[in-house]
C-alpha cells in the first residue's frame, strides 16, 4: 500500500496514573489513504486523544508502530519528530491554541520561523493562508479580538502554512456553536476537495456526517470502521 | 534563524514590561555599582600612584635615634646619634646614588605684614634631586651657601601663595623667618600632599647650616637629625639597608649586645604599601558591587523560571507545531540576555553617571576605564547566559503533549 500515509500495527499507550498503568489505547490497526476524509468516534474516555496525539507526534506509544508516509515513528528522537510536526503533519486543537500576544499574522507564520523562511516571505505566505481561510484584513489582530470560529479558522491556516500532507483535528468544532460549527466543517471538506488528508474527531454524528469514513473508538480499541457517502448527504 | 529568534524574544520582553523592567532593574543596580565602584576604587589607586610619583624613587630616611647607656635609654624624641659625617661615609658605599642630610621644623615667616607658618627643611642642594623637585624660578643654592651658612632660601607654592600677591615675584625678596633675613632665591615647583595628606608645598628650603645656627639650634656642630639616602635602584634597597646599618654601628662603635641609635625608615615601602591598601580596597568594593551583579543574575533566572511555568502552554503550542528543543532553549536563552544585556547598558550609564556626580560633588578622584566598562558589559552577558540557561534547559525538555495539557 504505497498510498497510504498512516498505519499503526497494535498501536498502544498506558498512562501512568497513581493508580498504577492505565491502558488508554489497546492495540489499534488502522490504515489511512492518501486523500481520504476520516472521522473519529467513540464515547469521551474512549481513546480518540490519545490516538491523535499518538498520530500528531505529539507523544510516544508504550507499543506497537506507527509509519507515517511509511516512515516508522515510533521510536523516532524529538529533533526528527518536531520536524514531522512542523512539515507533514497540521494539526487542529479543539481550544485553538493560538499564542495570544502575537498577531494573527505572526499565529499563521509560526511554523515558517521553525523551517527557517525570512521574515518577508513568513508574512507574506501568512497572509495568503489568512486570506484563504476567509480572513484578509485581520494580519494585525490579535486573537482575543476576533471571534472563536474566526479563530478556528487562523489556526486552521497555521496548521496549513506548511503544506502539510495531513491534517488532525481533535474536536475542531467543540468549542463552537452549530452554525460556525458547519462553516469550519465546509473549510475541511474544500481542503479534502483539494487532496489532503483529513483526520478529524467528533462526537456529533451531524459532524462525523461530513466524513467518508467513520472510525469508531470504545475502551481503547476500534469496534467499527464504515466507508460512508460522506459530506453531510446522510446528515438527518 | 535567530533574526526571527530575536524578534520574539523582543516580543517577549515588551509583552510584560512591568516584570522585564522589575528583572532588568537587579542588572541595572548590579551593572551600575561595579562601574561605580571601579571608578572610585581606580580613581583611589590613581591618586596614591600620583602621590608616590612625587615623592622621589628608592629612598630611606635615617633618623637620629637615641644612646643606650648601661641598659637606660635616654629620654624620648629625637637623639643626637648622628652626624654629617655619617652622611658623607654613606655616600662612599656601593649602589648609594645621593645623601643628603636633612634638619626639619616648623617656623613662622613674615613678609610685609603678612606671616605663615610653614615646614623649614635645613639641607643640602642634593635633596632637591633625591626628591626629584624642580624649581619653577630662580636657582638652588650651592655648597659654598651650605659652607657658609648664607641666609637664602627656596619656597614652596603654598607658601608664596600665602606670603606674596599674586603675581608678585618671591624671588629677590626677603622674607623673615624666626627674625632672620633670608633671601628668596627660588620658587619650588608643586608637588601636592603626601601620603600622609600634609601639603607638601607647604615648606621652604634652606641650607642645612643656616637651619641649625640661625633656627633650631644644635648640641653640638656636625650634628644632624636625619639623613635622606637613595639607593641606586629599587633591587639595590634592601643590600644599601644592610650596607648603611652596618658601617652606622661600626662608626657608632655599638657593641653586639647594644640595639641601632638610628632608624632607617624605608619610604618606597611606605609607598609600596599604600598602594596594597588602595588596591585591596578597590578590588573588595568590586567584590562587594560584584555580589549585586550576581543577585542580579538569580533575579533573571528567578524571573525566567516564572516565565517558563507562566508559559509552558505556548511553549507546547510552539512545539506542536515544529519547534524542536533548541529552538526552545536558543529563545528563553536569547530572552535572558537581553533582558541582561539591555540591564546592564543602563546600569552602565547610570553608573558612569553616578561616578561623574561623585566627582563633581566631592574632590574625589574617579578613573572611567575602558576596561572596566568592557568587564562589567561581558560580566553581565555572561550572568544572562549563566543564569537564563537553566530555565531555558527546563523549558526545552519539557514533553509536548505535557505541555500543551498544562492549564
Ligand atoms: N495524561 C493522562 N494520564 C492519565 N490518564 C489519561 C491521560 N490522558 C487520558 N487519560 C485517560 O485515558 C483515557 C482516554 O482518554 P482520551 O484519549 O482523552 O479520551 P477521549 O479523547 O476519547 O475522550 C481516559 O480514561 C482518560 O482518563
Ligand atoms: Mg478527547
Amino acid at each position: 500500500m504505497s498510498e497510504a500515509v498512516i498505519r499503526v500495527v497494535g498501536l498502544g499507550k498506558s498512562y501512568v496514573t497513581a493508580a498504577g498503568l492505565f491502558p488508554a489505547l489497546k492495540g489499534v490497526d488502522l490504515t489511512i489513504d492518501r486523500g481520504e476524509y476520516v472521522a473519529i468516534m467513540g464515547p469521551s474516555g474512549s481513546g480518540k486523544s490519545t490516538f491523535m496525539n499518538l498520530l500528531g507526534c505529539l507523544d510516544k506509544p508504550t507499543s506497537g508502530d506507527y509509519f507515517l508516509v511509511e516512515r516508522n515513528v515510533a521510536q523516532m528522537p524529538g529533533d526528527e519528530l518536531a520536524i514531522l510536526r512542523n512539515r507533514t503533519i497540521g494539526f487542529v486543537f479543539q481550544g485553538f491554541n493560538l499564542l495570544p500576544r502575537s498577531s494573527l499574522e505572526d499565529n499563521v507564520g509560526l511554523p515558517l520561523v521553525y523551517s527557517h523562511i525570512k521574515r518577508e516571505p513568513r508574512r507574506k505566505k501568512a497572509r495568503e493562508m489568512l486570506a484563504r481561510v476567509g480572513l484578509e484584513g485581520y494580519a494585525n489582530s490579535l486573537p482575543a479580538r476576533i471571534s472563536g470560529g474566526q479563530q478556528q479558522r487562523v489556526a486552521i491556516a497555521r496548521a496549513l502554512i506548511n503544506s502539510p500532507s495531513l491534517i488532525l483535528a481533535d474536536e475542531p468544532t467543540g468549542n463552537l456553536d452549530s452554525h460556525t460549527s458547519e462553516e469550519i466543517m465546509e473549510l475541511f471538506g474544500q481542503l479534502n476537495d483539494e487532496g489532503i488528508t483529513v483526520i478529524l474527531v467528533t462526537h456529533e454524528a451531524d459532524i462525523a456526517a461530513h466524513a467518508r469514513r467513520q472510525v469508531r473508538f470504545l475502551d481503547g480499541h476500534i469496534v467499527s470502521d464504515l466507508q460512508t457517502s460522506g459530506r453531510g448527504s446522510n446528515a438527518c | 534563524m535567530l533574526g526571527p529568534m530575536l524578534g520574539e524574544a523582543w516580543h517577549a520582553m515588551g509583552s510584560n514590561r512591568m516584570r522585564t523592567a522589575l528583572t532588568m532593574l537587579g542588572m541595572v543596580i548590579g551593572v551600575g555599582s561595579v562601574v561605580l565602584m571601579m571608578a572610585i576604587g581606580q580613581g583611589a589607586q590613581f591618586a596614591v600612584a600620583q602621590t608616590i610619583s612625587t615623592m622621589g624613587s628608592n629612598l630611606y630616611i635615617i633618623i637620629a635615634g637615641t644612646t643606650q647607656t648601661g641598659g637606660a635609654r635616654s629620654g624620648g624624641g629625637f637623639g643626637f646619634t648622628l652626624r654629617v659625617a655619617d652622611g658623607e661615609a654613606i655616600a662612599e658605599l656601593d649602589d648609594v646614588k645621593i645623601v643628603a642630610p636633612v634638619h626639619q621644623g616648623t617656623q613662622q615667616l613674615v613678609y610685609g605684614s603678612k606671616n605663615w607658618s610653614a615646614s623649614v627643611v635645613g639641607t643640602t642642594a642634593s635633596y632637591l634631586d633625591a626628591r626629584a623637585w624642580a624649581l619653577t624660578s630662580g636657582y638652588v643654592f650651592g655648597d659654598s651657601d651650605v659652607r657658609s651658612a648664607t641666609r637664602v632660601a627656596l619656597l614652596g607654592k603654598t607658601v608664596v601663595e600665602n606670603l606674596f600677591d599674586p603675581g608678585e615675584s618671591p624671588v629677590g625678596k626677603t622674607i623673615r623667618v624666626r627674625n632672620t633675613p633670608f633671601t628668596v632665591i627660588g620658587t619650588l615647583a608643586a608637588k601636592g600632599q603626601n601620603l600622609d595628606g600634609r601639603d607638601q608645598d607647604d615648606t621652604i628650603i634652606v641650607p642645612l647650616t643656616t637651619a641649625q645656627r640661625k633656627l633650631f639650634g644644635v648640641p653640638f656642630a656636625g650634628s644632624v637629625r636625619s639623613i635622606m639616602v637613595q639607593a641606586s635602584s629599587a633591587e639595590a634597597m634592601p643590600s644599601v639597608e644592610k650596607s648603611v646599618t652596618a658601617l652606622l654601628r661600626q662608626r657608632h662603635r655599638l657593641r653586639d649586645d647594644q640595639d641601632d641609635d638610628f632608624y632607617i625608615r624605608n619610604l618606597a615601602a611606605a609607598a609600596d604599601s599604600a598602594a596594597e591598601t588602595t588596591r585591596v580596597m578597590s578590588m573588595l568594593l568590586g567584590a562587594i558591587a560584584s555580589v549585586s551583579l550576581l543577585v542580579g543574575g538569580i533575579g533573571i533566572m528567578n524571573i525566567m523560571l516564572v516565565s517558563v511555568t507562566e508559559r509552558t502552554r505556548e511553549i507546547g503550542v510552539r512545539m506542536a507545531i515544529g519547534a524542536r528543543q533548541r529552538d526552545i532553549l536558543t529563545q528563553f536563552l536569547l530572552e535572558a540576555i537581553m533582558i541582561s544585556i539591555t540591564g546592564c547598558l543602563i546600569g552602565l550609564l547610570l553608573g558612569i553617571g553616578g561616578a561623574l556626580l561623585v566627582n563633581a560633588i566631592t574632590d574625589m578622584v574617579i578613573v572611567i576605564s575602558g576596561g572596566s566598562v568592557l568587564v562589567a558589559f561581558g560580566v553581565a552577558a555572561a550572568v544572562g547566559v549563566f543564569f537564563g540557561f537553566y530555565p531555558a534547559r527546563k523549558a526545552a525538555a519539557l514533553d509536548p503533549i505535557e505541555a500543551l495539557r498544562y492549564q
